[in-house]
């Protein structure tokens, strides 16, 4: 005898659908709502009142306390690429070509994407967390009831500094990895630090140097926009404030190479 | 309906009376299917301290959240002074807002700022071009009303508990607010400082003639402060009166918050 109710058949790829459905659906409409919260940046930020002080502040934070940070980073860079592209430059026989090719890749690639990477983990996490605590502890909602805009005066000014800032931080990691590479050339053998940068010059031109800064722009905008975004829109309670965090780097540093990816197609489509 | 409870019937006031700062005409709200609020209907008279009770997730804070704005009603009317909020523009809604305080449970209070910054920062917002000893006169002056004046360079994770909430009522007395929303103001306190609160909701209404609404669980703070209570149950107004009357309620239901 037949049953009367018939149990639907779970099946494995059922299953699969739904799941790829769920992670496709949270995926676009994360992706929906995080270009909604963008398109407001531009249009606020044109707007009166100007926060310049809260921008100021957010420079510093951003920028100058960022500095210590990327200027390490930015040495050892230099340093290890050299140390490890000696031993195949002496197989081809190029050593004297070691500094022109650190230059290249630390300014054309390396120095901005690694200054872009350390920077969503500090201040991408940084914003995120802040943020999505001062949801959870309702000063964002206090802001709003005392007549601020709470985006105006939170989003658009960390987001303008991190979009200011992140350009003149990888330019000083540029440089200081430079410095690393010379002190990586000098540990097996003897140059001048003018013959260094002599060399470091006749490779790198301006075509190489305006696309890596130009990225910059873009790497510190997603990252200060995916930063606010992940913060402003926290679930309440302590989870909530680890989880923006968390997301916000995440996110953060795979858009850092998504953008990377298609400046890199770009350039490459106007240098030829 | 309870026995005790006065039936609130907008309709048939008149509406707009200028005795009325705030008037709710079948108000409701819900989270998807979450029905916080069913129909509420009420006023809010000049000059009186409405205490509204009603067990937790009755929508007692969602409620004020409606007034100050910080969540739009899904259907009903809600006039505030005399304006009917849905037909203002934005603008004229951070006008509105600006006379209306509002004290969060939890204080609020911007953790990145001093104790002056935090009462700093909603002047600067709302007074254009404010002269430097002005704005001290006036931070002081709040200081003073909520005995914090010794604090005024802390940061909030220096204060207590208690101090913590005087400050969040003196960044909301800055402005002079013509009504004052209470979300819960002494919960997580010792008696001893809820009273110390309730008596300064008594003296911030009789200095500066504020309308407020206090949503509390404390007893004592709604014997202390209420002109009037409001019962809201499941998202309704179940019965409205004094401390007195609604202590000595026929209905059970409602005697149980006084017992």
């Amino acid at each position: 005898m037949e049953p009367k109710i018939k149990i639907r058949s779970i099946t494995r790829e059922k299953i699969e659908e739904d799941f790829f459905a769920s992670i496709f659906g949270k995926f676009f409409s994360e992706v929906t709502s995080l270009t909604f919260f963008a398109l407001r940046f531009f249009k606020e930020v044109l707007k009166p009142p100007y926060e310049f002080n809260e921008l100021l502040k957010q420079s510093f934070l951003v920028g100058y306390k960022s500095f210590p940070l990327v200027a390490i980073t930015g040495f050892i860079i230099g340093l290890v690429l050299t140390i490890q592209s000696r031993p195949i430059m002496v197989k081809f026989g190029a050593v004297s070509m070691l500094p022109a090719m650190v230059a290249v890749s630390l300014v054309r690639e390396i120095g901005p994407v690694i200054t872009a990477l350390i920077f969503s983990g500090k201040v991408g996490s940084g914003i995120g967390a802040e943020l999505a605590s001062m949801k959870v502890t309702e000063q964002i909602d206090a802001m709003q009831v005392s007549g601020t805009n709470p985006y105006k005066f939170l989003v658009v000014t960390r987001v303008l500094a991190a979009t200011m800032m992140l350009p003149l931080l990888a330019v000083l990691a540029d440089a200081i990895g430079l410095f690393g590479s010379f002190v990586g050339v000098n540990l097996n053998g003897q140059v001048s630090l003018s013959f260094f940068f002599l060399q470091v010059f006749q490779s790198v031109d301006f075509n190489d140097l305006l696309p890596a800064v130009i990225k910059t722009f873009f790497f510190g905008f997603a990252i200060g926009m995916i930063g606010c975004y992940k913060g402003y829109y926290a679930n309440t309670g302590t989870e909530g404030v680890g989880k923006a965090a968390n997301s916000a780097v995440v996110f953060a540093s795979l858009m850092v190479f998504l953008i990377d990816m298609i400046a890199v197609q770009l350039t490459s489509l106007y240098q030829n | 309906m309870t026995e005790n409870a006065v039936p609130i019937n907008i309709e048939q006031d008149t509406l707009r009376n200028g005795s009325f700062v705030v008037e709710m005409v079948h108000l409701r709200k819900s989270f998807e299917d979450n029905h916080v609020l069913r129909d509420i209907n009420m006023v809010i008279k000049k000059g009186e301290n409405l205490v509204i009770l009603g067990k937790s997730g009755t929508g007692k804070s969602v409620l004020i959240k409606c007034i100050v704005g910080l969540v739009d009603c899904d259907y009903g009317s809600l006039i505030i002074f005399g304006e009917d909020t849905s037909q203002l523009s934005e603008r004229q809604l951070i006008e509105m807002r600006k006379k209306i305080g509002y004290l969060f449970q939890s204080g609020a209070l911007y953790d990145s700022m001093t104790v002056k910054e935090n009462l700093e920062f909603p002047l600067r917002r709302q007074i254009d071009s404010i002269p430097k000893e002005k704005l001290n006169s006036l931070i002081r002056e709040a200081l003073e009303n909520v005995g914090l004046v010794k604090a005024i360079d802390k940061m909030p994770a220096e204060l207590s508990g208690g101090m913590r909430k005087r400050l969040g009522l003196a960044r909301t007395l800055i402005l002079k607010p013509e009504i004052m929303l209470y979300d819960e103001p002494t919960t997580g306190l010792d008696p001893i400082t809820s009273k110390e609160i309730s008596k300064l909701i008594l003296e911030v209404q009789n200095k500066y003639n504020t309308s407020s609404v206090i949503i509390t669980h404390d007893m004592e703070c709604a014997r202390l402060t209420a002109d009037r209570i409001v019962v809201i149950k499941d998202g309704m107004c179940e019965a409205e009166g004094s401390y007195d009357e609604l202590k000595n309620s026929t209905d059970a239901w409602i005697r149980s918050y006084f017992e």
